[in-house]
């Protein structure tokens, strides 16, 4: 008897439960995402995998679940690394809740606590964000509160600790080097063209913003006084004026001696700048950047991507085909004088050389140079960069003859018919190899590539694709003397060619073939195919991708953040949805 | 009989979950080209589809899909009224470049800037290019993920299912 009361009344409880929260439950949603990436690994003497160390199946996936409620979201994501594939950090081994947030957000105040992903202006001082392809995840743990207090008027304030692949949050660990500080930050943004009536509908718009963001750290350095509070600023202005528009901004750090910086005690600066014009068939977008001593960490011997508290965006053209995108540039946060000119045109529709479609024309022309380091006194002497003093002074508009990188890149696209399309460029490229990648007293890469991308389609569902690319390097050739024991600093240097045909069916299927080939390597035990076959079914949202072969040693990059990808040879598979 | 309350328990919930909602799309505010805010969920298109693609400067594919659009997004606006909105996830480093490609491209589309990600998560799209289509009440009827030729074709079929019902 008494069980059937507690029904009786669990019943009634729920249905008034479900009476009072039929409005809420009326706006509810419930969607997601799950990937898993996984490979498995062979041995491959060919190309010198004779050891897998133990390791033949790498595994990284998450799943995320959203919540949304009218004003009120939520969310959790899963991820598991099992172990994670090769080319991810160690540190990511493992399996857990690596992410959750609630928000409530009525357009007049938003909070959110949980996990952030956040932005102050362009990132220089202050960006949060994930980047699931690079293992890449530096969410702060904390609270956020965003105020909008007038029209066009944004007021935000962040607080928290950054994520560390799987170090706890709650208690710092010195035994096993997490030092992790705290981040604080704010940020206001006035955007005048949406406060004042008058501008409303104006070809003049102008927007301005600032930020203020500071690091709690503690010291555990015997040998410096590593400085508890450090404190970066920024101020930003767009500016827009009919098919005209400027943006920029300019960061300033105070002192962060820090592993990245040698443990230098000078303050850092970095400023960015754009002016681009477009009307209907043009666009042309001119961007110049400085950086001087700018990495900013909430650990002070953060390693690589690790912590990061601001962004420093690359400013180059990026590159997606396989060779073209070999020899990425990432940023060099010590310091870098960077510009970058981009302009976009279409030949009109119904001209001679526009045809029925028009002819799409990209040029880009990007350069990274180093920043000039003048020696500072130390006692008596002059020390350059030497680690406990001031480092070094720097002219703030001189440029360095030290070239890290530049590309000259041209670009058309052009439907020829309803069935054919091309797509070709070309690219002059020299990328300083040793600075960007680290290896010490590698000749610079000098190369022309180009590539040409043709599409036709049979009919109506049905098409085929042939990519060929080919990379040649100016010097290291097959014939560039390489002594025995530089050989490893040659791996994928000199020429290559790559040739990939792929059948699609749309919306479903796709099957394709490639081979990658360093013919040209001047060792001769490094002129290896890179064989690939890829099966890609899609439905809807949901993609699976199987392929087989060998992957190239190389640099895989978003968002200028890279992650280095060492050669393997097997089976990889990769499952994706969303719901 | 504890599972049997449960049972009843999680029917009763489901059900709530199931409830039809209003709209399906998230409470995100971006910027348009203009700079003027753009509140995601109050879209709308006077009953008409709407089409929302994620794309970016760097992401081949997604190109080669705006394209593939932009040469029938007139035959489409006149046969259903549907609205394309194209959706830029390039982040700081390539914000500048969205407004000088979709013009030297030619664009029609309405673009929004989504330089946090914000829409990207909350539509939970992994990957560039991913397209979604929203009928007339908000609700996501269809949604694609990467690009082959020729999967506007499909688009479209969709697009023309939706724009029939509402006649």
């Amino acid at each position: 008897m008494r069980k059937h009361i507690l029904v009786l009344l669990a019943l009634a409880l729920t249905a008034s439960f479900k009476a009072g929260a039929q409005s809420l439950l009326e706006n509810s949603q419930v969607s997601g995402s799950f990937q898993t990436d996984a490979q498995y690994y062979m041995l491959d003497e060919g190309i010198g995998i004779t050891d897998l160390n133990g390791k033949k199946l790498g595994i990284n996936g998450f799943g995320k679940v959203n919540y949304t409620n009218g004003n009120f979201s939520a969310g959790i994501r899963f991820e598991a690394f099992l172990p994670e594939m090769n080319g991810f950090r160690k540190e990511l081994n493992g399996v857990g809740l690596a992410n959750f947030f609630a928000t409530y957000d009525n357009g007049f105040i938003g909070m959110t606590v949980g996990d952030i992903y956040d932005q102050f202006g362009s990132g220089l001082v202050f960006r949060s964000y994930e980047e699931w392809s690079l293992g890449m995840d530096n969410a702060l743990r904390g609270a956020r509160v965003v105020l909008r207090p007038a029209k066009g008027v944004t007021l935000k304030g962040v607080y928290g600790r950054q994520r560390y692949f799987w170090a706890p949050y709650l208690e710092r660990n010195f035994a096993t080097d997490d030092y992790r500080g705290i981040v604080r930050g704010v940020d206001a943004e006035w955007d005048l063209n949406q406060s004042i009536t008058a501008l409303n509908d104006s070809k003049f718009k102008m927007s301005i913003g600032g930020s203020f963001v500071s690091k709690k750290q503690v010291n555990q350095s015997m040998f410096y006084n590593i400085p508890e509070n450090v404190g970066a600023a920024a101020a930003r202005i767009n500016l827009g004026y009919g098919n005209f528009a400027f943006s920029t901004e300019y960061a300033y750090k105070i002192n962060d001696p820090s592993a990245i910086n040698n443990f230098i005690y000078k303050e850092g600066q970095a400023l960015m700048a754009s002016l681009s014009y477009s009307q209907k068939g043009f666009g042309a977008v001119l961007q110049v950047k400085r950086i001087d001593n700018m990495s900013f960490k909430s650990m002070y011997t953060g390693k690589q991507n690790d912590l990061d508290i601001n962004f420093i965006p690359p400013i180059n053209y990026t590159h997606t085909h396989s060779l073209p995108s070999m020899y990425t540039y990432s940023t060099q946060p010590n310091g870098e004088m960077a510009a970058q000119l981009q302009v976009n045109y279409t030949i009109p529709k119904g001209t001679a050389l526009g045809g029925k479609y028009g002819t799409k024309l990209t040029f880009n022309m990007s350069q990274v140079n180093d920043i000039v380091r003048d020696s500072v006194k130390y006692g008596n002497a002059m020390a350059l960069n030497e680690s406990g003093t001031l480092g070094y002074t720097s002219k703030f508009f001189a440029i360095s003859d030290h070239r890290f990188f530049r590309d000259i890149n041209f670009e058309i696209d052009k439907k020829i018919n309803k069935d054919w399309h091309i797509t070709a460029q070309y690219i002059n490229l020299y990328y300083d190899i040793e600075t960007i990648e680290g290896h010490a007293g590698s000749p610079v890469v000098k190369a022309n590539i180009g590539f040409l991308d043709v599409t036709y389609k049979i009919n109506k569902k049905q098409s085929l694709r042939l990519e060929l690319q080919g990379l040649w390097e100016n010097e290291v050739h097959k014939g560039y003397e390489v002594e025995e024991s530089e050989k490893k600093d040659f791996q994928k240097r000199g020429d290559w060619a790559f040739a990939l045909l792929e059948y699609s069916i749309t919306p479903h299927w796709s099957f394709s073939f490639a081979d990658k080939w360093n013919y040209g390597n001047p060792v001769e035990e490094y002129r290896d195919h890179y064989f690939t076959g890829t099966i890609t079914y899609i439905h809807e949202a949901t993609r699976v991708m199987l392929s087989a072969g060998r992957q190239s040693e190389g640099v895989v990059c978003v968002g200028g953040v890279c992650r280095t990808v060492p050669a393997s040879s097997g089976v990889s598979l990769t499952v994706s949805t969303s719901f | 009989m504890k599972k049997l309350m449960t049972l009843v328990l999680m029917a009763l919930v489901f059900s709530g979950l199931h409830a039809q909602s209003k709209s399906d799309l998230p409470n995100v505010t971006l910027k348009d080209l203009n700079g003027k805010d753009v509140n995601i969920s109050k879209l709308s298109n006077n009953g008409k589809p709407i089409v929302i693609t994620f794309w970016a400067t760097w992401c081949g594919p997604c190109i080669k899909e705006h394209n593939a659009l932009n040469d029938v997004y007139q035959d489409w606006q006149d046969e259903t009224g549907v609205k394309i909105y194209s959706v830029s996830i390039d982040d700081s480093r390539s914000t500048a470049k969205v407004k000088p490609t979709v013009e030297g491209k030619g664009w029609e589309f309405e673009v929004l800037l989504d330089v946090n990600s914000d829409l990207k998560r909350a539509m939970n799209v992994s990957n560039p290019p991913h397209t979604f289509l929203i009928d007339g009440n908000g609700k996501i009827v269809y949604q694609h993920t990467g690009y082959f030729e020729g999967a506007e074709d499909e688009l479209y079929e969709e697009i023309l299912k939706i724009a029939k019902k509402k006649k």
